[in-house]
């Protein structure tokens, strides 16, 4: 008896462990009532929680944004901040469904790692801080710098490749955490500040003095940010997906989250009405496992593009971005969404 | 059912029991029902591994080991670019691991020594500070002390710019402290050659002196005959070679002090903070090792008409070492165990290594299973030595 008792429970606990990581990650997120989503640890503008401790920033739209498309609530999300290297094995490990952490799409991020990126929420490029007192013009000029680095990013690779293309010397200086590299820099441990140019805007507020360091003018890297999930889960994927498509789609049809309902109820463009779900006979939401407002309900949540860029890193917040690569493609930009019909 | 079965037994006159009672088949069951646990849940662990992998379409396999690892190391003991692979990496950060806890081991026992026999002082002030010393350290987490001597280090010292000079072209700055890197020149590996030669004459004057002094009771001066040899030889050689040395100095550049060697501060600071809060543990041991030795040891030794300091050299202390030694082995691990919270200030260990070839490669099980193998190895091997030098000094019985 307490052997067949002992086995049994074995026998549960191994089949346990094998069904846990297998569900659809839909189901879990609807059984969970939240998305939890991977986000930096604090980086201004992206993602970083407020006084109250909210968190605020462009990834943590995108979060929102699932969430709206899930359950029609933007707030139904948890969040984890992630280092640049525990990341992902979070994303592997099925702890965070979502990861929207400023981290850039690259082919052995897509294929070795297991995940699948589809959009590109912000073009960015690599770039270098230096504080004025230097007088360093160009990263030319930056031979034999101490330069502080986040490990384990493409940022720590694309270093070490642009200085032993240009064959100049440089000592890195590397930390695991944000927070330390901030530290280290401000300390004077290093000359040289780098990452996505987007990121160097936003940790240059956090210094005590912004206006003594400059942000060179070189780009040196082609840095896609995107949005990741786990391969092997396409419902999933294609949610996440056309939840950032529905962001800028909205964008170019004009439409806020000052404005949806009016639109709503009174657009009569076809395809401004289909993008909605309020088209007769819509399968919209349905065939992506949502209901067909899903649209709606991420736009009355976060608003589109433009706004959810605007309010946290464009020209009136202190990070000054311009859209540049970010504006629509009808404006110059890359921003592009396929058609929603 | 003990007593039916007992007189069920008692019955029939033998004292025979069902197996179910027999202690012998009882435990054998139960041993083999534990191995067929512990193999059936590690399947259980490597198959969901190897599954869930494949399912995620993670790459798995060591060959990421060859490929190139695009990084580079701010402190690597061998020469290591981002052209080396990611096994070089992994090679450099286990080199500083092993630098870090050869020195930490080194300087910890040192340390703890001396305040371990300055607990024990008869002078009040040298004891109670001691006494101080143990407490904060002790009870302090150690990655605090780490922060502490990191933040101590990088903010009192001054910046690159402001460089202190120091004699022989030195220069310390909250970059680490350079120094002018010597390069040998021809024949230098004469020197080295020499160096060994007077290390292993010593060793045979003292064996020859030990047998000498046992049989006629002469004493020997062992150690400075060994200083001699030991400094001298290779000097004799540097100066018959006609000094093959000169130096390369550290000079002020645009950014850095470019040329000489640099100690980082992150070494120093993981250095310092693992020597000083082992040292709290093992001053702990040496006194209770000191005063594990009863007294009527030292007594005797006195009656004897032995001297105190010979007393101490003779008799106490290696009755003492019999209770040191295991303990310090394990303080001796934990140091080597702790080194890899060097990650958190940015000092390339294995951790630090490993955790970056993890997030570029995406090996994460490999990865951790090298971290474990390895930590694994090291603690092993310093076991075995310790136990093999607990032997040579346990108390030999006649």
């Amino acid at each position: 008896m307490k052997k067949t008792l002992l086995s049994a429970a074995i026998g549960a606990a191994v089949l346990g462990f094998a069904s846990a990581a297998s569900a659809a990650t839909l189901d879990d997120v609807k059984a969970k009532g939240f998305v939890q989503c991977g986000v930096n640890t604090g980086l201004a503008g992206f993602a970083q929680p407020d006084s109250a401790g909210n968190w605020k920033g462009f990834d943590v739209d995108y979060c929102k944004a699932v969430a709206a498309a899930v359950f029609g609530d933007a707030t139904k999300v948890k969040y984890t901040p992630t280092t640049a290297q525990s990341r992902f094995t979070a994303l592997q490990s099925g702890e965070i469904d979502l990861l929207a952490r400023n981290t850039t799409w690259t082919v052995n991020r897509d294929t070795a790692l297991g995940f699948n990126f589809r959009y590109v929420n912000y073009y960015d490029g690599q770039g270098f801080m230096v504080p004025k007192s230097l007088n360093v013009k160009s990263a030319l000029e930056l031979s034999g710098a101490a330069v502080c680095v986040q490990s384990g990013t493409t940022t720590e690779l694309n270093l070490a490749d642009y200085f032993k293309a240009n064959k100049l010397e440089y000592k890195p200086v590397v930390f695991e955490k944000l927070e330390e590299v901030n530290a280290a820099y401000q300390a004077g441990r290093c000359d040289v500040y780098t990452t996505d140019q987007s990121g160097l805007y936003s940790l240059r507020l956090s210094l005590s003095n912004p206006n003594d360091h400059v942000i060179l003018p070189e780009i040196i890297s082609k840095e896609p940010l995107a949005p990741a999930v786990r391969q092997g889960d396409d419902k999933w994927f294609d949610i996440v997906t056309w939840a950032g498509y529905a962001l800028v789609q909205a964008e170019e049809f004009g439409i806020t989250q000052a404005n949806v309902d009016d639109i709503k109820k009174s657009s009569t463009n076809p395809d401004v009405r289909r993008f909605l779900g309020v088209e007769k006979d819509t399968k919209i939401g349905t065939d992506l496992g949502l209901t067909n407002d899903w649209a709606y309900n991420i736009i009355k949540g976060v608003g589109n593009y433009g706004e959810v860029f605007e309010r946290n890193i464009g020209a009136n917040t202190p990070l000054k971005i311009q859209r540049g690569l970010n504006a629509l493609w009808t404006k110059g930009g890359l921003q592009y969404a396929p058609p929603v019909r | 059912m003990t007593d039916h079965a007992i007189r069920v037994s008692s019955h029939r006159g033998e004292p025979r029991v069902s197996p179910i009672y027999d202690p012998k088949v009882r435990s054998i069951f139960f041993q083999i029902l534990t191995a067929v646990v512990v193999v059936l849940v590690t399947w259980s662990i490597s198959h969901n591994v190897s599954v869930n992998l494949a399912r995620a379409n993670i790459a798995s396999g060591y060959s990421f080991l060859a490929g190139r690892s695009g990084f580079d190391i701010g402190f690597a003991m061998i020469s290591y670019s981002s052209d080396s692979t990611y096994g070089d990496a992994l090679l450099v950060g286990l080199i500083n691991t092993i630098l870090i806890a050869v020195t930490g081991i080194i300087t910890a026992t040192i340390i703890g020594f001396i305040i371990g026999i300055g607990r024990l002082s008869k002078n009040w002030l040298i004891a109670k500070l001691c006494t101080v010393y143990v407490e904060v350290f002790r009870n302090i987490p150690p990655l605090l002390v780490i922060f502490f001597w990191y933040s101590g280090v990088l903010s009192s010292l001054p910046q690159v710019r402001d460089s202190l000079k120091l004699p022989f072209s030195m220069f310390l700055n909250n970059r680490g402290l350079a120094f002018p890197k010597p390069v040998w020149g021809d024949g230098a590996s004469l020197i080295s050659v020499a160096f060994l030669v007077g290390i292993i004459a010593t060793l045979a004057i003292a064996m020859w002196a030990k047998q000498r002094q046992m049989r006629t009771g002469k004493q020997f001066h062992t150690i400075w005959v060994g200083i001699g040899l030991i400094l001298g030889l290779p000097l004799l050689t540097f100066l018959a070679l006609g000094a093959p040395l000169s130096f390369d100095y550290p000079i002020a550049g645009r950014f850095n002090l470019s040329g000489g060697s640099v100690i980082a501060p992150e070494f120093v600071a993981l250095y310092l903070a693992l020597s000083f809060y082992t040292a709290a543990f093992i001053a702990e041991i040496i006194r209770a090792g000191i005063r594990g030795v009863p007294k009527g040891q030292s007594e005797a030794s006195f009656a004897l008409g032995l001297q105190p300091s010979t007393t101490t050299r003779l008799v106490v202390i290696p009755q003492a070492m019999r209770i040191i030694i295991p303990p310090l082995t394990s303080q001796y691990l934990n140091l080597t165990k702790n080194s890899s919270l060097g990650v958190a200030i940015g000092f390339p260990e294995l951790v630090s290594t490993g955790g970056t070839t993890m997030n570029q490669t995406g090996q994460a099980v490999e990865v951790i299973s090298i971290w474990l193998v390895v930590y694994l190895t090291i603690s092993i091997a310093t076991s075995l030595f310790m136990n093999w030098f607990n032997a040579k000094m346990a108390l030999v019985e006649r």
